[in-house]
């Protein structure tokens, strides 16, 4: 062979400019598809960014690393489609920072667990998961009912917003009194759900006097998956 | 520069030149049958790129799109269905219910529907658990006929559904309306419905506040009320425990269990099918 390695390996200007030429081939096929990347989520109705409860829901759902055994993405399989529900769409994480897809299920896939069970079966299961699911294998969580931290939830939102999620100025300023409003189910939640529509409102660990974590994860965890309506969904009609 | 290239003595191959602590390194080519497989994977994935769709902008030659696909195999599975599908839309619970065949299909993919649902709350084979009835016994607390299941399955209990079962039992020690010792009295009373063990004396002043407070939902004799899923009390299953501590609870805080509403996430063959299913675990009336 005419054109062998040692040519390349002892001509330095050469090298230099073959292992830029093959580093940006490499650099353009991951960058590139980058600036179309709006293009791949889908326009449908209903997808709004997280209220302030269920936010603080998703930052501990992250701390405690519930995404290393659960996922958040019905993949359009038969099997999947029939136990779980309607596929994943990419425009129902389009204000996951970061998003909660996963990659493992050692536990059920969660995407559609909002409103499959009742909130009393969540915290139980939270407390104690053989109490409820005898063949468990899931860790217990009773410390998350202790009072939740949501001294910063502004800035929770803040934070959220400068990386593109949408919380409106009123949303920001709201935010601690609309925490406080999901949680308490005799509280006056219409501007809540005005800003949040389908918001879970409920004493979602049994107790509406305190706000504990467990509150803030139960609340997340009951609106996953239900704010698309799928039966209105048409496949073809999901190319953007 | 071939001049340069020197070979090791005992292999006779070539050396890189490169000599660390009188070490010299090889120089040995990669082997042929790997470098060819590595380009033949190159060339592989430029062709399945043109193909599939690989870049946002090109939806490859095929045409291939997962989304449809998953539609055609949905269909598809669908249609092999479709036959005793459509029975099952089109006949009445009871009717199917005497019908074997239609009976057999119902009721196993009832019980796909129910592993995959309400097994989490009312376990296996509708065992039940604290807090979750047990559906495999005739002992029911808003109907066991074809069409109360149905309902309950459609509706739930205490959701936001406007069918939706719901009651709601006071708070009788939370809210102050009995004394602790009228709730210890009642409680025994309440034991006593069921011949379980109990202080007679206190049974007896129970009495008194079960007639005042309690016998409305609960019934006389506590028999119970199924129209408003107030439960049976003389009868010793016990939903949340029968123990003395147990039923002070009950009576103190009051329960208010829920159930979701499937009408929105199960379509209406499911909901027969499940209907069919938990029917037949046992206790259906």
């Amino acid at each position: 062979m005419a054109f062998r390695h040692a040519v390349i390996e002892r001509n330095s200007i050469l090298l230099l400019v073959l292992t830029l030429l093959t580093v940006s081939i490499g650099g353009l096929v991951e960058i590139v598809p980058l600036f179309a990347v709006e293009t791949t989520i889908e326009r449908v109705a209903g997808v709004r960014p997280y209220a302030p409860l269920e936010l603080m829901g998703r930052n501990i759902y992250i701390r405690e690393g519930c995404y290393l055994c659960h996922s958040q993405q019905i993949r359009p399989l038969r099997d999947e489609v029939e136990r779980y529900g309607h596929y994943s769409l990419a425009a129902e994480s389009m204000y996951d920072h970061p998003f909660q897809w996963g990659s493992k299920r050692t536990g059920p896939d969660l995407a559609r667990v909002g409103g499959k069970y009742s909130n009393e079966w969540h915290a139980a299961h939270m407390i104690d998961p053989r109490s409820v699911v005898p063949e468990s294998i899931m860790p217990a969580y009773p410390f998350l009912d202790r009072p939740l931290d949501y001294a910063l939830i502004a800035d929770h939102l803040k934070a959220n917003r400068a990386v593109g999620v949408p919380y409106t100025d009123e949303m920001v300023a709201s935010a601690r009194a609309d925490l406080e409003a999901q949680s308490n189910p005799d509280a006056d939640s219409t501007a809540l759900l005005k800003r949040y529509p389908k918001a879970v409102v409920a004493a979602f660990d049994g107790n509406a006097a305190r706000i504990t974590e467990m509150d803030a994860l139960i609340a997340y965890l009951q609106m996953l998956g239900t704010l698309v309506k799928f039966s209105d969904v048409k496949p073809d009609a999901l190319r953007q | 520069m071939a001049a340069e290239t020197e070979r090791d003595a005992v292999t006779g191959r070539e050396t890189t030149g490169h000599e660390w602590d009188g070490i010299k390194e090889l120089n040995n080519p990669l082997p042929t049958w790997w470098l060819y497989t590595f380009y033949a994977s190159i060339v592989f994935a430029i062709v399945w790129s043109v193909l599939y769709p690989s870049l946002p902008w090109l939806d490859g030659v095929l045409g291939h799109s997962e989304r449809r696909s998953i539609v055609a195999t949905m269909n598809k599975a669908a249609a092999e269905q479709r036959p005793y599908v459509d029975r099952i839309l089109k006949t009445s619970l009871d009717e199917i219910r005497v019908d074997p065949d239609l009976l057999t299909f119902a009721r196993t993919g009832g019980r796909i529907a129910f592993n995959n649902n309400c097994v989490p709350c009312h376990q296996a084979g509708g065992a039940g658990t604290r807090g979750y009835p047990s559906l495999a016994d005739d002992d029911w607390l808003w109907g066991g006929t074809l069409a109360e299941i149905e309902q309950t399955i459609r509706f739930g209990i205490r959701t936001e559904h406007d069918k939706t079962h719901s009651s709601m039992m006071p708070r009788f020690g939370a809210d102050s309306m009995l004394t602790s010792a009228q709730i210890d009295d009642v409680v025994e009373y309440v034991r006593s419905l069921s011949k379980s063990p109990h202080d007679a004396a206190r049974a007896a002043r129970g009495a008194g506040v079960y007639a005042e407070n309690c016998v409305a939902c609960h019934m006389e004799g506590g028999a119970g009320n199924r129209e408003i899923g107030a439960p049976a009390l003389n009868d010793a299953i016990w939903l949340y425990g029968g123990d003395r501590a147990a039923i002070r609870t009950s009576v103190f805080m009051a329960r208010s269990g829920v159930m979701p509403a499937w009408q929105d996430r199960l379509d209406d063959a499911t909901i027969k099918m499940l209907t069919l299913y938990v029917h037949g675990l046992g206790g259906g009336k």
